[in-house]
């Protein structure tokens, strides 16, 4: 009976999403009150039935009901509760309503705390994501419904994707699919003011917050995914440039973009029409990526199960969605304004060059995931782009792109003279390369990459003291007025720095990992012992363990430094007994400086095992950095402005307030 | 104004390309092999493990090469495929019986039909490392001078056989 409930109600829920995306938008075309009025309601009634759809999903694998399909496919009878109700989104169907559910809070979100909006607008808001939500629902009701029955009923499930069971796993995919979701916000944004025709700075203020929550998410889920395949893959690499991560990097690279463009548009009117065009992109990415996981065009780690009538299905919804809000955007965006003159060196001619580098990189990234599927499509033979392509063409955008995130925040609105601003960072420059240089010296290689790398990080370091010295310290300012100063920056330009900060402590990790990491292969049995960049590594024990649904043969490394102990790990090569394909669970110390990683390979048929051991400086700061960016997300989001009542004050801004 | 269509149109693009993607296989990898020599072997016959083929034994005309197992269920979705194609050709298939145990393999072809030339013996898989073998069933065809001129890797279908494998052949042969 429940699945049949589940199933029912995403019928109810797609009625009501076909109303929500009719009736308001109409209503504001006659300017009906009555119409426009019905938005909200009719979101929350679609996000209660989801919800309940969701939930009796979830109850069907908490029941171990495996009359249903999508339950016996992705649980086990063995499998613990906690992975049981992950396992609801552990596969194509599940997650799909998981993506339902989540357009459904972002658009009762959105119409919670959008009530000073406009009434036209917010309707028309409510109305694209209502649309957006027909799509979705048709296609899980057409093609993937996650309550299909299984007759007669599997006696037992076929198991959850071993390498879903993570509690990394379990969190990443709802936080991605956050990110991916929350930009039809901003994509229902720009629809709504083009068709309404108010494409202006209010438009641009209301947009930012939901743009900034939505990358918040994604940068939170990228990075979570990158952890986790450090932590489960077993070769202790961080990113693999595959088709699938990519799919998640390009609406991020616009979403930053976006970001940074919203504040042009916000303070000084400018760049709408591209803002728009970004704003529309972003979550145009985002849904070429669900096509390029779910229609399996693309080979990738990621597989879904491969439907081309699903493949099908998606790619109708991009052409429709996709193709009429760019053929909107042709049509409406001759008549939006230029917004207000700017010279060549201006805060606004650095945004435009951080909007150009990332654009362009997100091109490349473009390029490099589908151009194996352009050469094939022409008959020109299969090929694979890897990494070698990306590292070099990202390694070459990011240069410029970091250099001016250095000189953007110093620089002021409309026009600067660059000579007196190199004056102010002349300090910074000579500190970053001088510490890059001694950076390389003290680890004993200095390369082109690594400086590189160091420098950037240096950079925005340096420049960012620069100007928070300058904030809190003006020239002629007194030391006891440093604390209102401080009280006067906004949550939004603490936001900008901790963020940037955040890129930082990203691009030091980077260099450091890629120059310096040792790592090698070794042959070892109980009491042998290896030795890499000054630590021991012995093995001390090999045993099996028994998991709930999973046996594993468990390694005892004991780590020492000059003879003293410095950790103990217990790497495991786990066999799960449904889908019997080996998994391995690395065993890894961190701290600050360094991880120590060690992970079982293979066994050899003399009992001893291929062992993989490494030292990784730094790596943590990988992820220490998009934590930080994203808190600076947070505080930027947070800032009172979004809070408090403002109509369409302040188009022109102050030339002082910084927040790009 | 024209520029503003820009983006339209290069999205329009893009769907094509992916629309004519949603037909293609990306798993599908060619073998480095084609046109290259194919790599030497000495086997055993499976039928009579005392003799011993070579690959210049069979220098001189054109063959197919199918690697199958009897452990392998897609090698017997495509078996009646190949013993109605031996009857029907003179190209001699010869079977590469990969990691497989004798009497499982001779039990196979008398129960499905033997459509081998011969069946040579590679229990631990060495031949097919050297040919690259990662899915059974696999399909090679060499020509005359011993140059690898196909690959199909998995179970062949009537239109394989129809539309790649025999225009080939009857190339390779006239």
């Amino acid at each position: 009976m429940i699945p049949e409930i589940g199933h029912l109600v995403l019928y109810f829920a797609l009625a009501l999403a076909v109303v929500q995306s009719v009736v308001p938008l109409v209503g504001a075309h006659k300017n009906s009150t009555e119409w426009m009025v019905l938005a909200r309601p009719l979101a929350n009634w679609q996000g209660v039935f989801v919800a309940l759809a969701l939930a009796c999903l979830t109850a069907s694998f908490v029941r171990n009901d495996f009359s249903v399909l999508y339950v016996a496919s992705n649980s086990n009878s063995e499998l613990p509760m906690f992975y049981r109700v992950a396992a609801v989104w552990g596969g194509h169907e599940g997650s799909m309503l998981l993506w339902v559910m989540m357009i459904s809070v972002w658009t009762m979100a959105v119409g919670r705390y959008s009530q000073r909006l406009p009434l036209p607008f917010l309707a028309r808001i409510l109305a694209v994501m209502g649309m957006i939500s027909v799509g979705f629902l048709l296609f899980m009701l057409l093609t993937s419904n996650p309550f299909d029955r299984l007759l007669p009923a599997a006696a037992d499930g076929r198991d959850l994707n071993p390498l879903l069971q993570d509690p990394g796993m379990i969190i990443h995919p709802p936080m991605l699919y956050m990110g991916y979701v929350g930009f039809s916000v901003a994509f229902a944004f720009a629809v709504a003011a083009l068709l309404g025709g108010n494409l202006d700075a209010a438009w641009a203020r209301w947009t930012r917050p939901w743009t900034t929550a939505a990358w918040v998410f994604l940068t939170f889920g990228i990075g979570l995914g990158s952890w986790w395949a450090y932590n489960e893959l077993g070769w202790g690499g961080w990113w693999f440039w595959d088709p699938v991560e990519n799919a998640s990097f390009m609406p991020w690279l616009v979403g930053t973009a976006l970001i940074h463009s919203l504040a042009v548009s916000e303070k000084r009117g400018g760049f709408k029409a591209w803002t728009v065009l970004l704003a529309l992109m972003a979550f145009s990415l985002s849904l070429l990526g669900a096509f390029l996981v779910r229609s399996g065009v693309l080979s990738s780690v990621h597989a879904f199960a491969v439907d081309p009538s699903r493949g099908m299905f998606i790619l109708v919804f991009l052409v429709i969605v996709i193709g009429s809000s760019l053929t909107l955007f042709a049509w409406r965006a001759p008549k939006i304004g230029l917004g207000q003159r700017f010279g060549v060196f201006s805060r606004e001619s650095l945004l435009l060059v951080n909007n150009m580098m990332l654009a362009v990189a997100t091109a490349a990234v473009l390029l490099g995931t589908l151009y194996p599927l352009f050469l094939d499509a022409l008959g020109m033979g299969k090929i694979s782009v890897g990494p070698p392509y990306f590292d070099a063409v990202f390694a070459l955008l990011m240069a410029p792109l970091v250099v001016v995130m250095g000189i953007g925040p110093l620089t002021r609105w409309k026009n600067d003279n660059p000579g007196a601003l190199f004056k102010r960072l002349r300090s910074a420059l000579v500190v970053s390369l001088l510490a890059a240089l001694a950076m390389g010296a003290w680890a004993g290689k200095i390369t082109l990459a690594t400086t590189g790398g160091l420098w950037m990080a240096f950079w925005i370091v340096a420049s960012l003291t620069v100007d928070l010295k300058g904030r809190l310290l003006p020239a002629g300012g007194q030391a006891n007025q440093m604390l209102n100063r401080a009280k006067q920056i906004t949550l939004a330009t603490w936001g900008m720095m901790a963020a940037h900060l955040g890129v930082a402590v990203f691009s030091f990790g980077v260099a450091m990992v890629m120059t310096f990491d040792v790592e090698r292969d070794v042959k070892m049995g109980v009491g042998d012992s290896t030795e890499i960049s000054g630590f021991t590594f012995k093995m001390t024990e090999l045993k099996e363990v028994q998991g709930p649904n999973y046996v594993a043969m468990q390694g005892r490394f004991e780590i020492t430094e000059q003879g003293k102990p410095v950790a103990t790990v217990f790497p495991q090569k786990r066999i799960y007994r449904v889908q019997s394909n080996p998994m391995t669970e690395s065993g890894v110390h961190s701290n600050a400086l360094r991880d120590l990683y060690v992970s079982m390979g293979e066994q050899l048929p003399t009992g001893e095992w291929i062992v993989r051991v490494q030292h990784k400086p730094f790596i943590v700061w990988i992820w220490g950095g998009c934590l930080m960016m994203m808190a600076g997300g947070v505080l930027a989001m947070s800032d009172r402005r979004y809070r408090v009542k403002q109509g369409a004050r302040a188009t022109t801004g102050s030339g002082t307030e910084a927040t790009a | 104004m024209i520029r503003y269509l820009i983006p339209l149109a290069a999205f329009l693009v893009l769907a094509v390309f992916l629309g004519l993607g949603l037909k293609l296989d990306p798993r599908e990898v060619p073998s480095p092999l084609i046109d290259k020599p194919a790599p030497a072997f000495t086997a055993a016959l499976l039928s009579q493990p005392e003799k011993r083929v070579t690959r210049d034994d069979l220098l001189g005309k054109t063959w197919i090469l199918n690697v199958w197992a009897s452990w392998c269920a897609p090698c017997r979705d495509e078996h009646p495929l190949w013993v109605d194609y031996a009857r029907r050709s003179p190209v001699p298939i010869y079977g590469l019986n990969y990691k497989d145990k004798v009497p499982a393999a001779q039990t196979w072809l008398k129960q499905l039909g033997d459509p081998y030339a011969a069946s040579l013996s590679d229990p631990d898989g060495r031949i097919g490392i050297d040919y690259g073998v990662y899915g059974v069933p696999e399909t090679f065809i060499i020509d005359a001078k011993g140059v690898v001129r196909f690959k199909h890797v998995g179970p062949i279908t009537p239109e394989v056989l129809r539309d790649k494998i025999e225009p080939l052949l009857k190339r390779l042969q006239g």
